[in-house]
């Protein structure tokens, strides 16, 4: 394996997506990652020159919707999965900027 | 004070597009709905739902870009910010950091040195987060996703701007191309144009940037100036000390009119952006634009052109009519019915300025229509009513837009020009007033006006003004 990813690296990763890793889970997590680096290295070994960058895979461009209000009031069907709610809002722990 | 320095400022200001949906899914983007009753699986996030673009925000967004004098990204995507916030359902905000749809524009502001342009470095398309309410009984905080998805646009300015009165100037200009769009109709206080401000001060000749801060929570003009004020005497004050700026986000506290640290630098989210994978390309053909230039509706600048030329008013009258795109509209509208340009501005500029001043409204809560101030140019150009009661009827019109002629029938406000009755009028005015006939007699000419005035509330206002000089003069 080329690419050998440290311990802070695989600390930062864990805090950006808030998870919280067992020493375990941190080695092959960074098992993992070094993999797929090092794929990543592979397809830049591929001569690219002259192809157009893809953003998406597939060939397929211009899906729209038009400006038509058709969704109801969800208010019921989204609160069905709130693990708290007060009247009609979500309740979550306090939150302020 | 000994070192001159130089303030420097760029903006990003997001606006909320006029769109009947939301940007991905089509729940209604209207205002002031129940709790969550807007919502959906796209527009909270739920797993397995799939976003569809809306095409009249990628319509709107370069309609603002043509009209800021921007290149439009024919080629074009959105990207994935990832951050973890309650208001942010998705754990992510779909928006556009590599190809935004806009890029290298300017418009140019009044300043005044002359006029003066300000760069935009680019337009992007993005979702609005939910609202957090804080609860005022419990220690939680209340999600309301209503407002999760509505379509934004992000403007980013160059830092061009060198003091408060150039930044309103660009956020003036802005908001009315906007509004002259359609695009949305930029209410800072309601939240639908919101800016926040990019400052650093440098040594007066320096062409190196200073460090700067980012503020939000700006929500008037007014906070707008004064945080740029405050914000450039704290940083002056801090490399006076030899202190350094510390770059970092500050919020502005309205009520204190302070600005205070949110955070800094070092605690910096890293976003981790990539392409989103759920949305496809959007190519705007050159068909397709220019269709949607074609479509652009008449700017300010070209409406000041054609008011002159076609309609003959003076350009200051011009300038102020066009200073809202509402009050522009009730121009042309109530001149097309009457073809008096002159007189429908004047009834713009002079009475309705008045009654909105006087019930502090602007120019978007107007609610009069155009054919009931329209009819009342005519019965006032045709004498049926004098001037001081078609100011009367005017202020009906404008705050219940009552029609004039069934108002003047009913209220019996009919200027008499029957001479007959004004003759007999006058008569008795006269002879209940002696004194006065005896002042004007002696040289007096003020007793004259005394008269007249006595004459037109007998009349209860409604006579013709011209005639009862005539005739009282004559019986003199």
């Amino acid at each position: 394996m080329a690419n050998i990813i440290s311990d802070e690296t695989i600390e930062y990763v864990g805090i950006l997506a808030k998870l919280e890793l067992s020493s375990e889970e941190k080695e092959q997590a960074k098992k993992d990652m070094g993999n797929m680096l090092d794929y990543i290295d592979m397809l830049n070994q591929l001569d690219t020159e002259g192809v157009e960058p893809m953003s998406h895979v597939f060939p397929v461009h211009n899906v729209f919707r038009e400006d038509v209000v058709t969704n109801g009031d969800g208010h019921e069907k989204t609160l069905a999965n709130a693990p708290a709610r007060k009247e009609d809002a979500f309740k979550v722990p306090k939150t302020v900027e | 004070m000994s070192k001159q320095y130089e303030t420097v400022i760029g903006l990003e200001v997001h606006v909320e597009l006029a769109t009947k949906t939301k940007i991905f899914c089509s729940c209604s983007t209207e205002f002031g709905g129940a709790p969550n009753s807007h919502t959906c699986p796209v527009c909270t996030g739920m797993p397995g739902s799939l976003p569809v673009l809306n095409r009249q925000v990628v319509e709107y967004a370069a309609a603002v870009g043509l009209a800021t004098n921007c290149t439009i990204t024919q080629n074009c995507k959105f990207d994935r910010k990832n951050y973890f916030y309650p208001d942010n359902p998705q754990n992510y905000q779909i928006s556009q950091l590599y190809y935004p749809i806009c890029r290298n524009g300017y418009v140019e502001v009044d300043t005044p040195a002359g006029p003066k342009k300000i760069g935009i470095h680019e337009i992007h398309m993005e979702e609005d987060a939910g609202k957090l309410i804080h609860d005022e009984w419990e220690d939680c905080s209340l999600v309301d996703f209503n407002r999760s998805g509505v379509p934004l646009i992000e403007i980013v300015s160059e830092p061009d701007m060198r003091n408060a009165d150039e930044v309103i100037a660009y956020l003036e200009k802005l908001r009315l191309i906007i509004q002259y769009l359609g695009a949305s109709d930029c209410k800072l206080q309601e939240g639908s144009m919101r800016a926040d401000v990019n400052l650093s001060v440098r040594e007066a000749g320096s062409d190196k940037l200073g460090t700067r801060t980012e503020m939000k929570n700006l929500n008037s003009f007014k906070a707008i100036a004064h945080a740029i004020e405050g914000e450039r005497e704290r940083q002056i004050e801090l490399l006076e000390m030899g202190r350094p700026v510390i770059q970092e986000t500050r919020r502005w506290d309205d009520n204190k009119e302070a600005s205070h640290a949110m955070r800094s630098k070092e605690d910096a989210q890293d976003y981790r952006y990539f392409p989103e994978p759920d949305l496809v390309p959007i190519i705007i053909s050159d068909e397709w634009l220019a269709a949607i230039r074609a479509r652009q509706p008449e700017l300010r600048t070209e409406k000041l052109i054609r008011y002159k030329k076609d309609f003959d008013i003076p350009d200051y009258d011009a300038q102020i009519i066009t200073s809202a795109k509402k009050m522009a509209d009730i121009f042309e509208a109530t001149t097309a019915i009457c073809g008096k340009p002159k007189k429908v501005s004047n009834w713009l500029m002079v009475e309705t300025m008045r009654l909105m001043k006087e019930h502090d409204m602007e120019a978007d809560d107007l609610t009069f229509s155009p054919e009931n101030l329209a009819k009342l140019i005519e019965l006032a150009e045709a004498g049926t009513v004098n001037s001081s009661v078609a100011k009367e009827v005017f202020e009906k019109i404008f705050l219940e837009d009552i029609d004039p002629d069934k108002y003047v029938e009913e209220h019996g406000l009919k200027t008499v020009n029957d001479e007959g009755a004004l003759r007999s009028t006058v008569e008795q005015v006269i002879a209940d007033n002696p004194q006065s006939v005896e002042d004007y007699r002696n040289g007096k000419e003020k007793a004259l006006g005394f008269l007249v005035g006595q004459t037109m509330k007998a009349m209860k206002g409604k006579a013709n003004p011209g005639m009862v000089n005539q005739i009282l003069k004559e019986l003199l």
